[in-house]
């Protein structure tokens, strides 16, 4: 750090790093400690006034990136991971599986530190054209034999599948963890 | 030879000096070289050497088709080739074959190019060095000393692309030097109609033009972007880059864009779930892998998606239908997409408050050794390594990576530059600019011949890009 920073700034930066060191948002904080005082005028004053604050927001999390706060969001509960099993037709697989998702969904609560009161969800950044639709003519097809040469089971023009009226077992009625 | 830009190659290819065939086999010779690097998933031989026949054919007729005739290129591995192997790097589509190009592959080949093959990529491009989705065409350029672009979204088309996040997928052009990207996206722009998110706006040529006086310009440098863990080397790339602009006469300002620090959590809250979506065609039946069980439709396509899908792609899947189930909707996806309006307005403020082209640096660092790089989880690396790039794809603006340095360890430094949306031109004309002055040096592959046989000898993990 420059000379004239002060031990307050110092505890900050060994706090976070600490948090650092247990979160798993784990992030190389490697601070040159000449920058503060090399940079100046206009924007390179900027960026030693930036720097300063930056190393001061530490504690708070918020202005960073990445987060040093450790994962908040609650456990999944089984029913959720039953019902997110089913639904995505893929399993969780492992304890680290369900894991990951808990982390994912700390992550993902940070949002909630964002104003979006009055502002319209952003579906696309091309919102403001009209969608290019093409006239209602039949320009191409007539291609099922290629269609149905890549799939693995095939009768005559048709794609097999097993019996669709079996539902996919309940949790309780399964291996749990049943490995990929 | 392999070491030249795109125009000289083409110069050599008119001339006479090489032929297209001898380039070819060139080219398969060093793939040969290199396999320890796992680079590629599928290599066309016999198709190119066709293809390069046949380019040679027609440059002893006089009929060559362009710049891009007889030029060896590679296609990532989620782009669809007609009767080539096309995996996305994924159990899942092992052994698909598609009977269509992507109609950027297919623009290529019209143009007479040779296709080398299907390069490697983390599975369905969800790596931190994914497709250009957050930044994947620029960060491997900037390890790699490329210059890597992104376009706007809606300049080409994703038609063939097999479709990570549909909202913010773009391809992007690795190439030696501006000038190459030019030529590579003046073919590939353009409305498709194939794809309706491709923009209907007639196509101007995108050359950039010679930029002799960048006094008229005005340079953003985003203060949020300045962050600790910026690696020194990088942050006086940035630096002196900034410098430069401003003694040639440049106006260079510092910009805020406040919502940077949250761009990585709402992709992630987007991204999976539009994930969730796409992921759901590979259920075994039309293509792709199926697995052995018969016993019901639902165990079957349980089965298989845990056999063709890694844990990433699991994960991910997973994540997503969670931040799409009822309760969570709101909360989760609704906020994220406001929060994408929020980060693409504050790029909308910046670029109407006079700033030309927005300067900042392309990763955190040079690229790190793969033992370190394993150390991390997935997510956590991306939520790393994306940080630059990755706002840019969320906004749908054009941006470039352009070499710039040496690192002490010898590896490559990129610097990125941000444009609005569909000022791609004026994007690469700032970037040609630059790449003069900076001279990056050109990467001398033959150099590779020497290291390839004392590595060959041991045993490497495999690695995926």
């Amino acid at each position: 750090m420059s000379v004239q920073a002060s031990p307050t700034l110092f505890m900050a930066m060994a706090a976070a790093a600490a948090a650092a060191a247990r979160s798993d948002d784990i992030t190389r904080a490697r601070v040159s400690r000449r920058d503060a005082r090399t940079y100046y005028g206009g924007w390179k004053e900027m960026w030693a006034l930036v720097m300063w604050r930056g190393l001061r927001a530490i504690p708070s999390g918020r202005r960073l990136f990445t987060s040093r706060e450790a994962p908040q969001g609650g456990r999944v509960t089984a029913e959720v991971i039953e019902h997110l099993e089913r639904l995505a037709l893929v399993d969780f697989g492992s304890r680290e599986a369900v894991e990951r998702l808990e982390k994912a969904i700390a992550f993902a609560d940070r949002l909630r530190g964002v104003d979006t009161d009055g502002v319209e969800p952003m579906e696309s950044v091309l919102e403001d054209r009209c969608l290019y639709l093409r006239s209602d003519n039949v320009a191409e097809g007539n291609c099922a034999e290629e269609l149905l040469q890549n799939s693995q089971r095939v009768v005559e023009e048709y794609f097999v599948a097993p019996p669709g009226n079996i539902s996919f077992p309940k949790l309780g009625e399964q291996e749990p963890f049943s490995h990929g | 030879m392999l070491g030249w830009t795109l125009r000289e190659v083409s110069a050599a290819l008119k001339q006479g000096q090489i032929t297209p065939t001898e380039l070819c086999q060139k080219c398969l010779s060093l793939i040969r070289k290199t396999k320890f690097l796992n680079a590629y998933i599928t290599v066309s031989e016999e198709v190119a050497l066709k293809q390069a026949e046949e380019s040679e054919k027609r440059y002893k007729e006089g009929q060559s088709l362009g710049d891009l005739d007889g030029i060896p290129i590679s296609v990532k591995d989620n782009f669809s080739t007609s009767g080539i192997e096309t995996t996305c790097a994924s159990n899942m589509l092992k052994g698909y074959i598609p009977p269509y190009n992507a109609t950027v592959v297919q623009k290529l080949l019209d143009q007479g190019a040779v296709l080398m093959g299907k390069t490697n990529l983390d599975e369905f491009a969800m790596g931190a060095l994914g497709s250009d989705t957050g930044g994947s065409t620029r960060n491997p350029a900037a390890h790699c000393g490329l210059v890597g672009f992104k376009p706007s979204y809606g300049l080409v088309s994703r038609h063939g692309l097999i479709p990570l996040v549909n909202s913010m997928d773009v391809p992007g052009i690795l190439t030696r030097c501006v000038d190459d990207t030019a030529i590579v996206l003046d073919v590939l722009a353009g409305h498709d109609p194939k794809d309706s998110t491709t923009v209907q706006d007639p196509v101007k040529p995108l050359m950039p033009s010679s930029l002799t006086d960048v006094s008229k310009l005005c340079i953003g440098i985003p203060k949020e972007y300045l962050v600790p863990e910026l690696s020194s080397e990088v942050r006086s790339v940035w630096s002196k880059a900034a410098d430069l602009f401003e003694s040639e006469g440049a106006k260079v300002i510092e910009v805020s864009l406040p919502h940077t620090c949250y761009s990585i959590v709402c992709y992630h809250v987007l991204c999976t779930a539009e994930v969730a979506s796409n992921m759901a065609r590979f259920d075994g039946l039309e293509y792709g892998h199926r697995c052995d069980t018969n016993v019901s439709t639902e165990a079957m396509y349980a089965t298989t998606r845990r056999e063709g899908f890694n844990d990433v792609v699991r994960g991910r899947i997973l994540s997503g239908n969670f931040f799409l189930l009822k309760e969570n909707y709101e909360n989760y996806f609704i906020k994220a997409q406001k929060v994408r309006r929020l980060i693409a307005n504050d790029f909308v403020n910046v670029f109407n408050s006079g700033v030309d082209v927005l300067l900042t640096p392309t990763t955190l660092s040079e690229a790190v050794p793969y033992l370190e790089f394993i150390k991390e989880d997935n997510r956590t690396r991306s939520a790393q390594d994306d940080i630059f790039t990755q706002a840019v794809n969320m906004a749908g603006l054009p941006a470039v990576n352009i070499p710039v340095a040496l690192s002490h360890q010898g590896l490559p430094v990129g610097l990125q530059f941000i444009g609005p949306a569909f000022c791609d031109k004026q994007v690469l004309t700032v970037a040609k600019w630059f790449e003069k002055q900076v001279q990056f040096p050109v990467i001398q592959l033959e150099l590779m011949e020497d290291h390839s046989s004392v590595l060959n000898n041991e045993k490497l993990p495999s690695v995926s890009l």
